[in-house]
């Protein structure tokens, strides 16, 4: 009885739900991040400082923060159009396309590089072409870029889309009835609206770009200070029995990944405010 | 969760096939060897009427494969590309005796294997011994020496061949680091390596295991792969061994000695020979199978190199000679 | 009500709509559709005979049901907890609700490399939990409670980042507060008005974490130990197919995994189309 009475208390059932949650997100999330930056902790300086010495590591992040970067920006530059024609345009094979579009996040990443270094390789179908234009992909920074446009694809796409279908023609509509041009009325009416979103998928596929693994390695060379990307410096060093130096550049890209996501939810604030 | 969890791990550890299934954690290129292998264990067994057996394999890295050894990946048998590896798992994690090469015969090299120079149809870039790999224009695949066995003893092999060509270590160092500013790709394993030099068709020459190169010659005769033998090699030894503390939670271990034992007998010496590795009992094997393996002159890693030991702490440690050659290169090439 | 409809003054000119139409369909051609295409191609190479090869193996018949029978639970889990969160997070007026979203999102943007390692440093040999769990003789890492639990991290957040928003346009829209004041329960007020607001948003989440617990591969790789018929999933099972020069088998694995992808992305299709269904055939509320 005195339970019930508990439960009719208008807060205790979404405290009870959200403890559930939370739990859930602690054990699985929370509890071995931790137990990351507890080892992390534990570890001296100079072993700090002898990773962080390491001129190929920073080769490394260098690397993997430019073609991700890089990445983003033209997934940028291409998925806001590609959202807008699937939200706003009606026309055959719509659906198709769209279903298209998250292929990228179902597809196993080992398969996706798989596949790219198959048809971008010298000897691929795209590659060859591009090679007689003298233009090498696989093997090379090229080649990362490439597939981290493939992986970071749906990002921003799915992250602006659902806005695009909610803004409110009456402001364009307004625009334009004041005598606006089209082109003026996107750019200072529909983009400030977007903006926020934009921003959002933006550092989703960077953060993302940063961390992956399955589908570049397979297209990228590998050469240390060249196109070694830092993920596969983790695993170099796990493999050399260096646990030390694996958490120290684990810690390192936990710092950059938590940075990135604290940026986006604070401009996802920034947006319903 | 952790309550069922732990139910499930608990099913996991649990099982009726107990003492009858071997884990084999092995390095990149053999897959095609142990399948045959063990198959043919498993008849073995069956045909003295030990029933159920079942010989699991894992590959990859040499380097990987004994860290997840050393994570507790319960191996009941290694058979990895080189004895530092297993080393590792004596020295870091107990796994099992630090003389675990005196146990078995031939300091526990059941076959072996030297490293070769595989080239396309018709060697059009004229490659014919090691100097010719830094010729102009000439591309070199090779795997990671950081991760991969293999690229390893490829390393080795050429050192020991500049050592004697041009006199001195440090002459010979920077031989090998213009080889390596012929190498466009560094896979991480040994097989990985082969497939970018066989099905992306990418580089003029691979510097691979015989029993890869010969492999890669079989799978795809089209192709019209050679063999260039460089005129030094080095004797490739991988090395087997049993994992004492793994048999030990698995109650396996006289199964897994029956196992390494077998490597040994006479049909297994025949399927190693049979799949291009070097038997240790010659006469046990096919001769159609030995012919197609030429004589060379090769090192050995102890003599040459003071053991695994030395030679991992000199070359490929943190900061050894291929950290220095790297970051060379990189200095060199903005 | 906000105006959605598209007049002559808030469309571009006809040739700007044909070129963006066009464009759309070469980049998602030739990024998305080509090398989907080219796997299959090549899983066709020889016939059938890669799909029978693949199938007769018992290994990736173990392959594919260790990865079914991994998302089958990864995937209950993940939408029961992730909806708990997600509600209970959108009900109440919690001060730190941006960094729970933040940690929620972790394993978004974390390294697949990184992940798996954190489940090494937990519960490997010479990890935190390590010596607990040898002696009392539990598996957790190179063993299913590891993969699923790598499995269980990187599809974490997808039900709940879905229904984040849709739960907060739910909670905020009056018609909860209303029920409550007429005295509905927390139960009713969850099956009558809220859910029949997510339950879109909820399957679409389901099936995406649902393709992405099938198609893991970096952390899965860091914690599986690749036993072939024990521990592989098909996407490491693919790889290794790879590697042993099998490249039409390893096709044709990935072209299954992939249709199951493009399947689960069709249902998402289907269910959005059932969706502007019911919206229309839902007396309009004004």
């Amino acid at each position: 009885m005195s339970l019930l009475r508990l439960l009719r208390r208008p807060r205790c059932v979404p405290m009870l739900n959200f403890g559930l949650g939370m739990t859930y997100l602690t054990l699985l999330v929370l509890v071995p991040v931790a137990c990351l930056v507890l080892r992390a902790a534990n570890v001296s300086w100079d072993e700090c400082r002898r990773v962080l010495a390491t001129p190929d590591n920073w080769a490394a992040l260098r690397l993997s923060l430019t073609q991700a970067l890089l990445a983003a920006c033209f997934n940028t530059v291409t998925g806001v159009p590609l959202a807008w024609v699937l939200s706003r345009y009606e026309f055959p094979g719509r659906r198709f396309l769209d279903v298209w579009i998250d292929l990228p996040f179902a597809l196993p990443t080992a398969v996706a590089g798989i596949a790219l270094c198959g048809l971008y390789g010298p000897h691929g179908l795209a590659g060859s072409w591009l090679a007689r234009l003298g233009i090498q992909v696989a093997y090379t920074p090229l080649g990362i870029w490439l597939a981290l446009v493939f992986v970071g694809l749906p990002f921003v796409v799915r992250t602006v889309q659902p806005v695009m279908l909610n803004l409110d023609l009456s402001q364009e509509e307004a625009a334009a009835c004041l005598g606006a041009s089209r082109w003026y009325c996107l750019r200072r009416v529909v983009l400030p609206e977007l903006l926020p979103a934009i921003l959002a998928g933006f550092s989703m596929a960077l953060a993302r770009g940063i961390g992956e693994y399955g589908s570049v390695i397979f297209i990228a060379g590998n050469i240390p200070g060249e196109t070694e990307i830092l993920p596969l410096r983790i695993v170099h060093a796990l493999e050399g029995y260096d646990y030390t130096g694996a958490t120290i550049l684990a810690v390192a890209m936990l710092a950059v990944s938590f940075a990135l996501l604290a940026v986006i939810n604070l401009l996802q604030r920034h947006r319903r405010a | 969760m952790a309550l069922a969890l732990l139910a499930l791990s608990g099913c996991g550890g649990e099982d009726s096939s107990r003492g009858r299934r071997l884990l084999n954690v092995s390095y990149d290129p053999t897959r095609e060897l142990y399948q045959e292998m063990n198959a043919a264990f498993v008849a073995q067994c069956e045909s003295e009427g030990l029933k159920g057996v079942r010989v699991e394999q894992s590959h990859g890295g040499s380097g990987k494969q004994a860290r997840a050894v050393l994570d507790g990946l319960e191996a009941d048998v290694v058979t990895l590309a080189l004895g530092y590896d297993i080393d590792m798992l004596s020295f870091q994690g107990r796994l099992l005796p630090g003389d675990w090469a005196t146990l078995l015969p031939n300091h526990s090299v059941p076959s072996y294997s030297t490293i070769v120079l595989l080239v396309r149809s018709g060697n059009p870039r004229q490659i014919r011994d090691w100097d010719d790999l830094v010729k102009d224009g000439v591309e070199v695949i090779t795997p990671n020496p950081k991760t991969s066995g293999g690229a390893r003893w490829n390393y080795l092999a050429a050192l020991a061949w500049a050592t004697r060509k041009y006199g001195s270590r440090t002459a010979a160092l920077e031989y090998l680091a213009k080889l390596f500013r012929h190498v466009p790709v560094l896979d991480t394993g040994a097989r990985g390596a082969t497939n970018t030099f066989v099905r992306q068709r990418k580089g003029d020459v691979l510097i691979a295991w015989e029993s890869e190169a010969l492999l890669a010659q079989r799978e795809l005769p089209d192709e019209g792969f050679e063999i260039v033998y460089p005129s030094l090699s080095i004797k490739a030894e991988p090395p087997v061994a049993m994992v004492t503390l793994g048999v030990q939670a698995n109650g396996t271990r006289e199964l897994a000695e029956k196992y390494l034992l077998f490597l040994y007998s006479d049909a297994g010496q025949a399927i190693a020979a049979r799949h291009f590795y070097r038997p240790f009992r010659p006469e046990a094997a096919q001769p159609q199978d030995l012919q197609r393996f030429r004589d060379l002159p090769m090192v050995s890693i102890a003599a040459e190199f003071g053991g695994w030991m030395t030679a991992h702490a000199e070359h490929f440690a943190n900061g050894g000679t291929f950290d220095q050659i790297m970051a060379a290169r990189n200095a060199a090439t903005p | 009500m906000p105006n959605r409809t598209i007049t002559r003054r808030t469309a571009e000119p006809a040739w700007v709509r044909r070129l963006l139409i066009a464009l759309a369909f070469l980049h998602v051609g030739l990024l998305v559709a080509l090398p989907f295409a080219s796997v299959v191609c090549q899983a066709f190479g020889e016939g059938l005979d890669a799909f029978r090869r693949l199938l007769a193996s018992p290994d990736t018949s173990s392959a594919i049901w260790l990865t079914v029978s991994l998302a089958l639970v990864a995937v209950p889990l993940n939408a029961l907890f992730g909806l708990a969160l997600a509600w209970g997070l959108t009900h109440l007026r919690l001060p730190g609700r941006r960094l729970i979203e933040t940690l929620l999102d972790l394993p978004f943007s974390i390294s697949p490399v990184v992940a798996g390692l954190l489940f090494i440093l937990l519960f490997g040999v010479n990890g935190y939990l390590g010596p607990f769990l040898r002696a009392h003789h539990l598996r957790v890492i190179f063993a299913y409670p590891g993969l699923l639990l790598a499995t269980l991290f990187v599809t974490m957040p997808f039900v709940a980042r879905e229904l984040l928003p849709l739960l907060e346009a739910s909670a905020l829209s009056g018609e909860e507060e209303a029920a409550r004041l007429l005295g509905a329960g927390w139960w009713r007020i969850f099956w009558r008005i809220t859910f029949p607001e997510i339950r879109w948003g909820l399957l679409y989440g389901t099936i995406l974490c649902g393709a992405r617990a099938m198609g893991e591969f970096g952390a899965v790789a860091v914690v599986s130990g690749c036993i072939r018929g024990r521990t592989n999933t098909l996407p490491l099972h693919i790889e290794a197919l790879f590697q042993d020069g099998d490249l039409h088998a390893a096709s044709a694995a990935a072209s299954l995994l992939a249709i199951i992808g493009l399947v689960s992305l069709v249902c998402r299709l289907a269910s959005a189309r059932l969706h502007a269904l019911a919206a229309a055939q839902r007396p309009p509320t004004t």
